[in-house]
């Protein structure tokens, strides 16, 4: 798959699978096309050449209705959670719900509370998201992900701006939904040590391109300036 | 229409400036180049944003909750707006035609002028701008906000289409609303015309609406008041289309929310020349 903006190559001639109950790690520098990458799985980007086949179908061949289609199958946690500021969590949680499904108001509010039960959230039901950390937001947003029980979760940064305790909370999150619900992940992230715990395989970018795929121990056997650099105090450990 | 074709360069002219970037703007080949390029530019996303948002239209599932939530926010939460200034040029119509009127003589005119004015032009127009102004403004801040920090992304992302939820119920808003808001601003501004009369010379409110009314026919009040729906589209699609164009953080914000209003208050004005003499040629 290829992606450019303008003159800028942002993705050249990536490839990779990612198969259910598996959790790829995508590493690589700020600016590196990890989050391009994310928002052309899900199609809100198209690439310029190449295809990407999500849940068995090529998403640059699908009409709206069709893609549409696939997105239910697909939880997005964006880098700053993107919580609709005019609803309150309770809403913002039961959002996909109230336009996907036909549950009763009192079937929805009674999911949207066992969800955000899942993220430490059920507290907050009526708050705002401004009113709302980081970290809180991260949580509501992995609970609105979860919302339609999707076979795919995408991941955009998600310990990025956290402190560490609520970091390592987010990934044992992520691990534990792995071991729940068999679901295939795809996790964007600089955090080289949380990816660590909670994926199978990683991915390093350099230049548009994976430098190096594999498991973390592959990664750490790497000779590559590059690879050692970016793995840094995670691959002593 | 040679008046309105210059108007029409102008108002391109200013829709492109106030969507550029630059803040020096110097027309040397080069920049009148740059300049025109960005003008069929924002016209071609334009007819891309109409194209899908006629695409939102056609398709099912209507949004009636978001639309009724819309025309609450954009209908009731303008009346107080519209009828105060509808009120406010009421009471200037009624102050200064009472003055010319009493020097040529014709002071038992002024209901009728009060009535005309404000029924054919001043009570549309001035919705219209008023609309465009608070509406344009909220529209284009908040589509842009949402934009910025991706929450349409994640819209998009969640399987649910933007443009049938956030714009085309934003639309359809302004286009039922505009004309409900102009008998708002009607009545408001006869009424005052009335109240700023009787100061002077007092009369009833109700020889007054007879007097001003005598000779007023349905093809007076509603081609004027239904032009408002062209104004309500104007303003619905320019300052979503604004808010979705959104770049750059906050002062991408506030660019759109700018040129949201700039704009929608320009074409409204333009519109105006146009339907008036649609509806001068029309009905006479």
């Amino acid at each position: 798959m290829h992606k450019s903006f303008g003159e800028q190559k942002v993705l050249d001639g990536i490839s990779f699978r990612v198969e259910r109950g598996e959790t790829l790690a995508v590493l690589g520098r700020s600016g590196g096309g990890k989050s391009v990458l994310l928002k052309l799985i899900i199609g809100l980007q198209q690439p310029d050449s190449g295809s990407i086949r999500v849940a068995g179908e090529n998403m640059s061949d699908l009409g709206m209705e069709k893609r549409n289609q696939v997105r239910k199958k697909v939880g997005f946690l964006f880098q700053q959670a993107a919580l609709y500021d005019s609803l309150t969590v309770e809403e913002n949680v039961g959002f996909p719900l109230r336009r996907h499904t036909k549950l009763t108001d009192g079937e929805r509010k009674k999911l949207v509370r066992t969800l955000l039960a899942q993220v430490g959230m059920e507290r907050d039901l009526e708050k705002m998201p401004s009113e709302l950390s980081g970290g809180m937001q991260k949580r509501v947003g992995l609970a609105r992900a979860l919302a339609l029980e999707p076979e795919i979760l995408l991941f955009d940064e998600p310990t990025a701006g956290l402190d560490p305790i609520t970091a390592a909370e987010i990934g044992k999150l992520i691990k534990e939904l792995k071991q729940k619900r068999e679901m295939a992940a795809v996790v964007v992230t600089h955090d080289v040590e949380g990816a660590r715990q909670y994926s199978n395989r990683m991915a390093l970018l350099q230049e548009g391109k994976v430098a190096v795929e594999g498991s973390f121990a592959e990664l750490q056997q790497s000779r590559d300036e590059y690879v050692k650099q970016f793995l840094g105090d995670g691959s002593r450990r | 229409m040679k008046y309105f074709a210059i108007l029409v360069v102008l108002g391109v002219a200013s829709a492109a400036l106030s969507n550029s970037d630059s803040r020096v703007v110097l027309f040397s080949a080069k920049n009148l180049k740059t300049f025109l390029v960005g003008v069929v530019e924002w016209f071609g996303e334009l007819g891309f944003f109409c194209g899908r948002l006629l695409r939102a239209f056609a398709t099912r599932r209507y949004e009636f909750s978001e639309l009724i939530r819309q025309c609450d926010e954009i209908g009731s939460k303008s009346l107080p707006l519209v009828a105060l200034a509808g009120a406010a040029t009421g009471v200037v119509v009624s102050l200064q035609t009472r003055a010319s009127l009493v020097r040529f003589g014709a002071k038992s005119f002024l209901p009728a002028v009060i009535v005309f004015s404000i029924i054919k032009e001043t009570g549309p127009i001035i919705t219209g701008l008023m609309v465009s102004g608070r509406v344009g403004a909220g529209i284009g801040a908040q589509l842009g906000s949402m934009k910025v920090t991706e929450q349409i992304d994640a819209m998009e992302a969640s399987a649910v289409d933007p443009y049938k939820f956030l714009i085309a119920t934003r639309v359809i808003a302004c286009v039922l609303m505009l004309p409900l808001l102009t008998l708002a601003t009607d009545f408001c501004g006869i009424f005052m015309g009335w109240f700023a009369n009787t100061m002077a010379e007092p009369i009833s409110f109700r020889l007054f609406m007879e007097n001003g009314f005598k000779n007023v026919l349905f093809t007076d009040f509603i081609p004027p008041t239904l032009k408002t729906t062209i104004f309500g589209l104007i303003i619905g699609v320019v300052s979503c289309f604004q808010g979705m164009q959104t770049r750059g953080g906050t002062e991408g914000v506030g660019r759109s929310a700018t040129s949201a209003v700039v704009l929608s208050s320009l074409f409204v004005v333009l519109a105006d020349v146009a339907l008036v003499r649609v509806i001068l040629t029309v009905w006479g």
